[in-house]
């Protein structure tokens, strides 16, 4: 699957990391790092970290239709 | 045009912006021909990792395509293959292939690349490297992986300091090199480049300001060393050319349009101008390779690369392009960006180079934790946080409504403004990444760029 992090909208809250910490990860104190092709395997985690986001900057797109 | 709306749409640039542009035209109900053209191989893929964690052992520079938010229905990508002229009066991209691609309405988001080392030579040397590019981001984490003895860093602007970050991360000796004083201080001054150098310094990079690299030298093919202006040798096995970027404008210089070294001249709606100064109806711009007036920044022509920037110039170039003119909207929103280095999340909203004075409004600048407000005058014109990113949202509202700045808080209780230290625009500095460059569309006045050519 493929996703986006619009960074300039995240503002560290870390939900991401605790609900799918193999696609997301917290840098320092603040600083989101991600992976952009997470696994398929774990699209449902992912979809759950983007659903919690609280500014939602994560963007999503599930594999091809 | 003809009252049914355009049917022949062409994107020329197939990279954030030129998706963004082709997701907006789909949802908003463009149902004739798109055809996307691209200088690269790839589908849209996303930058601001290449110098991030791409660099890391984590995730590989392949993994950046970015995803589709829209459906894009038929699409006629035309990938590995550059424009080289835009015919206006027949309405024709032309590619390099010879090819003639018609369109009713064209989008220009051909966007930037590498400033070159000027020495061709010395630039083809195995191990001299840009970055820009995954196979760029690829090339550079293979040899870091390789375990050089040292990585010089030509250029401490976020790019060059971002990769710099990287080594110490993988435990690698790095080198940087800045003819300016401190870094990043083309973008953020000297006040906040200091606390830039700090970081570095803390984290275990020789850091070389005030210094400029002379030749870069190598033996067999391969790039040894680098001497630089203060008498000074530095042995290194991999050069990382960080010099700023130059604007892909040159394609356009038959098409009458006001293109050049600051970029594509265009409307707050993207709308590109011509010669005489009129915004033409066919031909738009977004992302990195538009400069547009900013009505918050009183119609100053800003170009900028920033990643939202790209993102919302294309919504609203694509908007413009299939609506009714009485719909049509323009690019208000403030600037953005954010840089990840040595543990720090840096963010910024606003044009900082457009203050004079700096004020510390929260945190301690010596602690590289704070809030800082830009002023121009008593208006907050920018700011920027180092690990104090959720403040910024607040910075926003004060830039937006031209207020002053808050009353310092906390440990920063008391400070008063001071000289944020910006270069003279003329001085050959390290590029700032948002160019401003004077209210008619063909001025141009700033010359950051061509006086940027001369950095060895």
């Amino acid at each position: 699957m493929k996703i986006v992090v619009d960074l300039a909208a995240c503002q560290g809250y870390a939900q991401c990391a605790f609900l799918a910490p193999e696609a997301f990860r917290i840098y320092g104190e603040e600083a989101l790092l991600y992976d952009p092709q997470p696994d398929d395997e774990l699209t449902e985690r992912v979809l759950r970290a983007a659903a919690a986001c609280p500014v939602q900057a994560i963007a999503v797109e599930r594999g091809q239709p | 045009m003809n009252n049914s709306g355009p049917e022949r749409i062409v994107i020329v640039g197939a990279s954030l912006a030129g998706l963004r542009a082709a997701e907006t035209l789909r949802r908003d109900g463009f149902t004739g021909s798109l055809t996307i053209v691209g200088d690269e191989r790839h589908e849209p893929y996303d930058r601001p990792a290449l110098s991030k964690v791409a660099l890391s052992d984590w995730v590989p520079p392949e993994h950046t395509a970015l995803p589709r938010l829209a459906d894009l229905g038929e699409v006629d990508w035309r990938l590995g293959m550059p424009a080289t002229a835009l015919d206006r009066r027949a309405r024709e991209v032309v590619l390099a292939d010879g090819a003639r691609l018609p369109y009713d309405r064209v989008l220009i988001a051909t966007g930037v690349r590498n400033r070159p080392w000027p020495h061709t030579e010395q630039a083809a040397l195995e191990g001299v490297r840009g970055i820009r590019t995954r196979e760029d981001s690829r090339l550079i984490r293979d040899l870091l992986d390789a375990g050089p003895e040292r990585v010089l860093v030509i250029g401490a602007g976020f790019t060059g300091s971002e990769v710099a970050s990287l080594c110490r991360q993988r435990g690698l000796a790095v080198t940087v090199v800045e003819r300016a004083e401190n870094p990043l201080v083309g973008s953020l001054g000297g006040v906040v480049g200091e606390v830039a150098a700090g970081l570095q310094r803390a984290a275990g990079v020789d850091l070389r300001c005030d210094v400029t690299v002379e030749a870069l030298e190598g033996s067999g093919g391969r790039f040894r060393a680098a001497s630089l202006s203060d008498g000074t040798t530095v042995k290194a096995d991999l050069a990382v050319i960080a010099l700023g970027a130059l604007r892909n404008t040159e394609w356009l210089a038959s098409s009458g349009l006001v293109a050049g070294p600051l970029g594509l001249s265009c409307d707050p709606g993207g709308r590109a101008y011509a010669i005489n100064g009129m915004a033409v109806d066919d031909v738009f711009a977004a992302g990195d390779v538009a400069r547009f007036p900013h009505a918050l920044y009183e119609y100053e022509f800003l170009a900028l690369e920033h990643w939202e920037n790209a993102v919302v110039g294309a919504q609203v170039a694509a908007h413009n392009m299939i609506c009714h003119s009485a719909d049509r909207e323009a690019h208000v929103s403030i600037p953005s960006f954010w840089s990840v280095q040595f543990g720090t999340n840096i963010k910024s909203v606003g044009v900082p180079t457009l203050g004079s004075q700096i004020l510390v409004t929260q945190g301690s600048a010596q602690d590289g934790r704070f809030a800082a407000a830009y002023l121009d005058g008593d208006r907050v014109v920018a700011a920027v946080t180092f690990n104090h990113g959720r403040y910024l949202e607040y910075y926003r509202h004060l830039i937006e409504q031209a207020l002053p700045p808050p009353v310092p808080v906390g440990v920063a209780e008391g400070n008063v403004p001071e000289d944020a230290r910006f270069p003279d625009p003329s001085a050959p500095y390290e590029l700032p990444t948002v160019i401003v460059s004077g209210r008619s569309p063909t001025s141009m006045r700033a010359q950051r760029v061509g006086a940027g050519k001369e950095h060895r």
